[in-house]
């Protein structure tokens, strides 16, 4: 049997499991209504007939093949095949826009292309006059394709037969073998939110070793069972799915197709799961809408059960003790509400969860705690292969991102930067020396471009802001704008935020509501409404906005420190901002420059007093083409409490 | 089936032609011939031919009231025509019940959508695979063997379009709780579950707003091009109508007053005037 310590790359780990459990189960993907599934053992010969096809067509050693589409076992054999067969795999964002990909596959020269349909294979056609290197194009569900010139282009399972066929087995072993710890694993661009993204190279020994010493931290095994539905070409899924699932050995299940997420969950249940904030917000939003609607017995009861989970649930999963009565309430609560509202949930069976990206409101962290949930906060990046501080069972709270991850060192600098040094630390960014040097110093350590520190009493780092980001106001007090939105995106009719003040006298914000929300919300109160953008400028969501404007005001007061970010006006934004137009990255951060100079002329109207603006935007729809939509805003002043300095 | 493809012999042959878009255009497949159709003194269909070739989507449009879903109907067998002849694959077809029609496949879906509201997309796809089943009810109602195994069958061919028609997620949604767009998917995706060589579809796109009209044109070019599914169908929407069709008939009246190509009959005055009106003075 193979060590598993001699396993130095995801190919052998992958004939490691083989050798382990053959047969148990490695891949589920729900097709055609049935969850199919393949072993570790027909995976690998999946794996290896696909590598073997990729040699056929003259892969060479180092060539990159880039890999778009959603989260499919095959997508993710493909990752494993391109390794075996020493080419570098390179998975993109299926939602990219034509452009977007363009620069990725020209940066990487891309030879080979993994695209999963038609809509991919569309994209890579507009640009390919672009792409000098590209050979081949091999595509996943081949309908529409029929009668696209072929001379380019073969189907997923041609090649696989291809390579079953006529594969040179001699030369994938050959290959395989030639792989080391120091091999590139993979590229993963980023999403940067100022700049190019940029290729990420990480090598084998980051994956597995990240793998290996997040999986002894939540103590994975391969009993776990994961849900695939975050973007392949983020590092998290890239570690949960292929890193992860391949150390401890544990099965990957695929959702049908995007939209069909919340109904697979709940079939899996999975015990392992990590979602961004905005999902659980999303289930969240959905839940209360539906006890909107409940009969009134069922309300009462939901109501009454859930504040004494609120009361007792976080600290009985801490461990803590509370009074008979809360216990016996908690039980009872447990059979009539927490259980069923956790299987509908799909989260019935997590025994792990995390969350990060974003920070999470307290009341939402909070809420699925209460439930019983083991829901924990990380704080990673692409640069660290995910991990660099994490949050150990018992030590969770919603404003911390916990300990330093298991081989992570962490220090923070003058400046309050945080710095970190771990065996997951990138090897380079792909053709940038120059910004590497600017982020990885020669000893190791990494600068992770957010401003933070470590309490003391118990060790957990938090996060403050990006250091860029933090500045100073005109009057010099500290600005602080991502600790003022997160504030506001904590109200469920706050989709997005976007606070203005660096070098000005005062703050003002742009604010996008949450249609789901704020649309329910109308309905219930009979409030018309054709558009977003005519419910954006509706005088009660103004009011309302007004509202949750003015509590964030009181809240960010009682801190002298960031007292000065209070808002003082705001406007409701007439669209939502979207990465289609490039105000936000996929992975949902705000681009502050794009937005600020997009929309200067509403930035110069909540300065210059003025009550209303009418304005035009350009928009860019999900095909491309681009449109313009006009509106007038209505600004509106927010109340603002004199700070403590003043009043005394 | 193959019986009458023999017999097709006799029938007239046009050439066959490949599209521009690559696509095998056949000999007829459907003839009408001078189908004159009357409900007492009313004349619906006044002495009309025309032909559906094999692999063509075929367009019938004219103002309200012209007669074209009379026209579906009687294709569908479900009027009989008092004149005429309707030729389907070489032999002349007799009187016919609908369901019988429907078994020399010929599938339809209907102006008002016609499913049932209380059943799941599931369900009301299935009911496509009626002429599939051929046990009987008492091997269906206690499960056996013969009955299992047909239902599986059924049930992959329904998943299959069901992932055609990227309906997955309202699988087991029952009908009334769909919105107006996907009512009209779901009764395609019944009519594609009997594996129909004909689709007769009357007004797909009504009523859809421009995107679900962009999404339901998708789907009929698809189901054209991978199922080699020829169709005729009624629309209103005239750019839809000439982006989609090889050949479009125009009715008014009851009359034919065009017929060709989507240029032709923009081109034509009598077609013109039927639509833009015309000052009788």
């Amino acid at each position: 049997m193979t060590d598993s310590n001699t396993a130095v790359s995801l190919p052998m780990l992958l004939a490691r499991n083989v050798e382990r459990r053959a047969n148990a189960i490695a891949y589920r993907e729900k097709e055609y209504g049935i969850w199919q599934t393949w072993t570790w053992a027909q995976a690998q010969e999946e794996v290896d007939a696909l590598a073997k096809g990729f040699i056929s067509l003259t892969a060479a050693r180092a060539d990159y093949i880039a890999i778009i589409g959603r989260n499919r076992p095959a997508m993710y054999w493909a990752g494993i095949a391109a390794q075996k067969a020493g080419c570098i795999p390179v998975p993109l964002y299926q939602d990219a826009s034509a452009e977007e990909l363009a620069y990725a596959l020209d940066h990487c020269g891309a030879r080979f292309i993994i695209a999963a349909d038609q809509e991919q294979v569309d994209k890579i056609a507009d640009i390919s006059s672009e792409l000098s290197n590209l050979d081949h194009v091999i595509y996943l569900d081949g309908r529409g394709l029929r009668r696209y010139d072929h001379s380019q282009m073969t189907s997923f399972t041609d090649l696989q037969n291809l390579g079953r066929e006529q594969g040179d087995e001699e030369e994938l072993v050959r290959r395989a073998s030639e792989l080391t710890a120091d091999s590139t694993c993979v590229i993963l661009y980023t999403s940067g939110t100022t700049s190019r993204p940029k290729g990420v190279v990480l090598s084998n020994s980051n994956v597995i070793e990240t793998a290996k010493n997040s999986c002894e931290f939540d103590n994975l095994t391969a009993k776990e069972e994961v849900l695939a539905y975050l973007p392949m070409a983020w590092v998290g899924d890239y570690i949960f799915s292929m890193g992860q699932a391949l150390w401890a050995g544990f099965c990957v299940n695929c959702p049908e197709s995007q939209d069909t997420m919340q109904s697979d969950l709940r079939e899996i249940g999975p015990t392992y799961f990590f979602a961004p904030p905005q999902v659980f917000e999303s289930q969240l939003t959905s839940v209360m809408i539906r006890m909107e609607d409940a009969g009134k017995f069922k309300k009462r009861m939901f109501d009454h059960f859930m504040k004494v989970a609120k009361r007792v649930g976080p600290t009985l999963l801490d461990g803590g003790k509370v009074g008979f009565t809360d216990k016996l309430s908690y039980q009872l609560g447990k059979l009539m509400v927490y259980e069923p509202l956790k299987d509908t949930l799909g989260l019935r069976r997590i025994r792990v969860g995390y969350t990060a990206g974003e920070a999470i409101g307290p009341e939402l962290f909070d809420f699925y705690r209460s439930l019983g949930i083991n829901l924990k906060q990380l704080y990673g990046q692409t640069e660290a292969t995910v991990f660099i501080t994490q949050q150990q069972d018992g030590a969770v709270r919603a404003d911390t991102v916990g300990i330093p991850s298991p081989g992570v060192e962490l220090k923070i600098d003058d400046s309050g930067e945080v710095f970190y040094r771990s065996p997951g630390v990138f090897v380079e960014y792909y053709k940038n020396p120059e910004s590497t040097a600017a982020t990885k110093a020669q000893d190791g350590w990494v600068a992770t471009g957010d401003a933070g520190f470590i309490e003391e009493d118990t060790g957990q780092l938090r996060i403050i802001d990006r250091v860029k980001d933090v500045g100073k106001m005109a009057d010099d007090s500290l600005f602080a704008p991502k600790y003022v939105e997160n504030k506001l995106k904590f109200y469920p009719d706050i989709l997005e935020a976007v606070v203005f003040g660096a070098q000005r006298d005062k703050c003002c914000a742009f604010i996008n509501i949450d249609l789901t929300s704020v649309g329910n919300w109308a309905e219930r109160n009979n409030v018309a409404y054709a558009s977003y953008q005519e419910l954006s400028q509706h005088p009660d969501v103004l009011k309302i906005i007004e509202s949750h404007v003015g509590e964030v005001n009181a809240s960010i007061a009682e801190d002298d420190m960031l007292a000065g970010c209070q808002i003082h006006r705001f406007l409701v934004l007439h669209k939502e901002l979207d990465a289609d137009d490039g105000e936000i990255t996929r992975t949902r951060k705000v681009r502050r420059g794009v937005i600020a100079e997009k929309f200067k002329d509403l930035v110069d109207a909540l300065y210059d007093g003025s009550s209303s603006i009418y304005t035009e935007t350009e928009v860019t729809y999900e095909d491309g083409r681009k449109g313009k939509i006009t509106a007038t805003l209505e600004i509106r002043d927010a109340k603002v409490i004199s700070s403590k300095a003043e009043a005394a | 089936m193959n019986e009458t493809a023999a017999q097709q012999t006799q029938e007239q042959t046009l050439e066959e032609y490949t599209t521009a878009d690559g696509r095998k255009i056949g000999s007829v497949m459907m003839d009408l011939k001078s189908i004159t159709l009357r409900f007492g003194g009313l004349v619906a269909i006044n002495d009309i031919s025309f032909n559906i070739r094999q692999g063509e989507i075929r367009a019938i449009i004219g103002p309200n009231g012209a007669g074209k879903s009379s026209m579906l109907n009687v294709i569908s067998g479900f009027y009989q025509p008092q004149e005429g002849e309707v030729w389907f694959r070489g032999s002349r077809r007799p009187t016919m019940r609908p369901y019988k029609v429907a078994r020399q496949g010929i599938a339809r879906t209907f102006q008002n959508i016609a499913l049932f509201e209380g059943m799941t997309v599931l369900d009301n796809i299935m009911t496509g695979r009626l002429n599939f089943m051929n046990t009987g009810w008492l091997a269906q109602s206690i499960w056996l063997g013969s009955a299992k195994k047909e239902e599986t069958i059924n049930r992959q061919k329904v998943e299959e379009i069901i992932d055609f028609l990227e309906i997955q997620t309202i699988r087991k949604t029952p009908v009334g709780r769909l919105p107006y767009g996907l009512k009209k998917r779901v009764e395609l995706a019944r009519a594609l579950a009997a594996e129909p060589n004909l689709l007769l579809l009357d007004e797909p796109m009504a009523g859809m707003n421009v995107e679900e009209k962009e999404d339901m044109s998708r789907f009929i070019l698809d189901v054209n091009d991978e199922f080699g599914t020829t169709i005729a169908l009624i629309e209103h929407d005239m750019g839809v109508v000439m982006d989609l069709s090889d050949r479009v008939v125009v009715m008014d009246y009851g009359r034919k007053i065009g017929d060709g190509t989507p240029d032709e009959v923009r081109n034509n005055q009598e077609v013109i005037e039927a639509y833009l009106g015309v000052s009788h003075d």
